[in-house]
């Protein structure tokens, strides 16, 4: 088994005039679960799609476990499970029916398909809805379902394109719990348009937006990228308007905005932002001492990896 | 193969778990059943002439019906991008539903043997024509199932996918009934893509190769553009 299990080459996809995917590089090693976030449109599905061999790419390559996915694609195919967006299974089926067609399309030999039913279906907590046409099925077990399938024929790679989404609190973190659980011993690719998901699930990130990879990193990595903190402050400064302590704030060094906003009577409120790594909290004391504000609260707080996908995403989309 | 076989034995049990098998059987034997029946008491014939006779024009409408789901459903439910990537190849899909389709089709001719026992009941069966005259019925419904299976991999709409395989299957019946019109030098030619020419033969039991090697190829023909057709998303 190759070390990187999924290499991916200035991808482009191209749909008539839309660029869905445009000159996408990355890597995927063995063992990682990599979450690839991004708004709605972004362009993760249809990546998923070509690592899947659904699609061919326009331009670039993509390799999974070694194989090309347009030269080799049922080898690739082999090494893969893929739950795709919406789990659109057969609703005329009962889940054990449709898992024992998923086996049998995959070629499992039917001692093993048994055993591995058996396994997975107990895994992903299905045993009770086993007899259940899919078609009446919740979403959190169809969703299930869709997973159980991917993962029958114990596949080294996992594709999950949206695995939670439409799902309740619930459902979301047994979902997660069962996607962490297998990531201890597959590649998993999971797409969300959701933050809080891949924080909770994921060990490394991508950002897509527009088509175009605009980060890639672990969590702590993305936000150490994007540096600078926040600050909140609130201080009551008696004989002076709110216009005027700004004008004092934004003349301190580091400072690069620094925004009123609405807070208690009788006192100033402000969010300031640094650009630079600097604590900043003695000099805003020592700003306050000097000036005669009272200060009532000063708080400092990092970058958030919400703060980093917002301007990531945001930034692309002006510019497009 | 173990994969469309698989594919066909799913598809088969999704017709019978849903009205249309039903409807389009019973159609079929409805409008079989008259015209034999027809002939039997009006014209007081004892044989399958007169429903044989009317299988290529019946045969381009049910068929088309029969066949357009097969792939235009799963298009459009999205399960298709499901069962493509699975390891199996294209071609395989492809087969597995055509064989589906067979089935069905195979079903609603042998329901019409009972014509057949009515007749033998009646007076003497001529063997030949009535055997060649289901194994045309076979082959040629065969043919315009594989144009159908073709037509539900150009759309995601079943009744767009019906219109096109009944206009295909109904210009290929039609090529027959053209000829008096037709300039002689085209007439050989409008004869041999007829499906009704060689149905004609088979069903004098007069079996001849290369009327069977006709319905082949065009078989042949219609599944491997139907599988360029499923392949054709990976175009650049
Ligand atoms: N089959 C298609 N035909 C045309 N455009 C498409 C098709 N599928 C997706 N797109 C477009 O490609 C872009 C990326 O879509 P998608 O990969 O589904 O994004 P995501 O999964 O990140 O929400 C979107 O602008 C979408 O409208
Ligand atoms: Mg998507």
């Amino acid at each position: 088994m190759p070390e990187l299990m999924i290499q991916v080459e200035n991808l482009t996809k191209v749909y008539g005039a839309t660029r869905a995917v445009d000159d996408v590089s990355f890597n995927v090693r063995k063992g990682e679960v990599l979450g690839f976030l991004g708004p709605n449109g972004a362009g993760k599905s249809t990546t998923m799609k070509v690592l899947t061999c659904y699609l061919a790419p326009t331009g670039g390559r993509a390799k999974v476990a070694g194989f090309d996915v347009f030269d080799d694609s049922l080898e690739v195919r082999k090494h893969l499970g893929y739950l795709p967006e919406d789990t659109p299974l057969y609703k005329d089926m009962t889940v054990l029916e449709y898992l024992q067609f998923a086996a049998a399309m995959r070629g499992m030999a039917s001692d093993r398909s048994a055993k591995r039913i058996k396994e997975i279906g107990g895994r992903c907590g299905l045993h009770e809805v086993a007899g259940k046409l899919v078609g009446e099925l919740s979403r959190g077990y169809r969703q299930r379902a869709g997973l159980a399938q991917a993962m029958l024929d114990d596949p080294d790679i996992l594709i999950l394109d949206e695995p939670t989404s439409g799902l309740d609190p619930n459902q979301i973190v047994e979902i997660r719990q069962l996607i962490k659980e297998v990531g201890k011993e597959k590649t998993v690719i999971l797409s969300t348009h959701i933050l809080p998901e891949v924080q909770a699930t994921c060990s490394r990130i991508l950002i897509i937006s527009s088509g175009k990879l605009v980060a890639d990193g672990t969590p702590d990595e993305l936000r150490a990228r994007e540096r600078g903190s926040r600050y909140r402050l609130v201080m009551e400064a008696s004989g002076t308007t709110a216009e005027a302590v700004k004008a004092r704030l934004v003349g301190i060094k580091g400072v690069s905005r620094c925004e009123p906003v609405r807070g208690e009577d009788g006192a100033h409120s402000f969010t300031l932002d640094a650009a630079g790594d600097e604590d900043l909290r003695k000099v805003l004391f020592r700003a306050a001492v000097d000036n005669k504000w009272t200060l009532l609260e000063l708080h400092r707080e990092a970058v958030s990896l919400e703060t980093v996908f917002r301007n990531l995403t945001t930034r692309e989309e002006v510019k497009s | 193969m173990n994969a469309a076989l698989t594919i066909a034995k799913r598809e088969i049990r999704t017709y019978f778990n849903s009205p249309i098998a039903y409807i389009v059987l019973t159609v079929f034997l409805l409008l079989a059943g008259y015209l034999f029946f027809g002939s039997l008491f009006i014209e007081r014939q004892a044989d399958l002439r007169s429903y044989f006779n009317l299988m290529p024009l019946l045969l381009a409408f049910i068929v088309p019906a029969m066949a357009m789901r097969l792939i235009a459903e799963e298009k459009g439910s999205g399960s298709l991008e499901m069962l493509i990537t699975m390891p199996v190849p294209d071609w395989q899909v492809i087969v597995g539903k055509f064989l589906a389709g067979m089935a069905l089709l195979a079903v609603m001719v042998g329901l019409t043997l009972c014509y057949a026992a009515t007749v033998m009941a009646v007076g003497p069966l001529d063997k030949g024509p009535a055997i060649g005259g289901y194994l045309g019925v076979l082959l040629m419904g065969g043919t315009y199932m594989a144009i159908g299976v073709m037509a539900s991999t150009f759309t995601r709409n079943q009744i767009v996918a019906f219109i096109i395989a009944f206009a295909i299957s109904f210009a290929l019946y039609l090529f027959y009934r053209l000829l008096p019109f037709t300039p002689e030098s085209l007439r050989p030619v409008l004869s041999y893509l007829s499906v009704e020419s060689h149905f004609e033969a088979i069903s004098k039991g007069v079996i001849d190769s290369r009327d069977i090697i006709y319905y082949l190829s065009v078989m042949v023909v219609s599944l491997v553009i139907a599988t360029v057709s499923l392949e054709s998303r990976k175009w650049k």
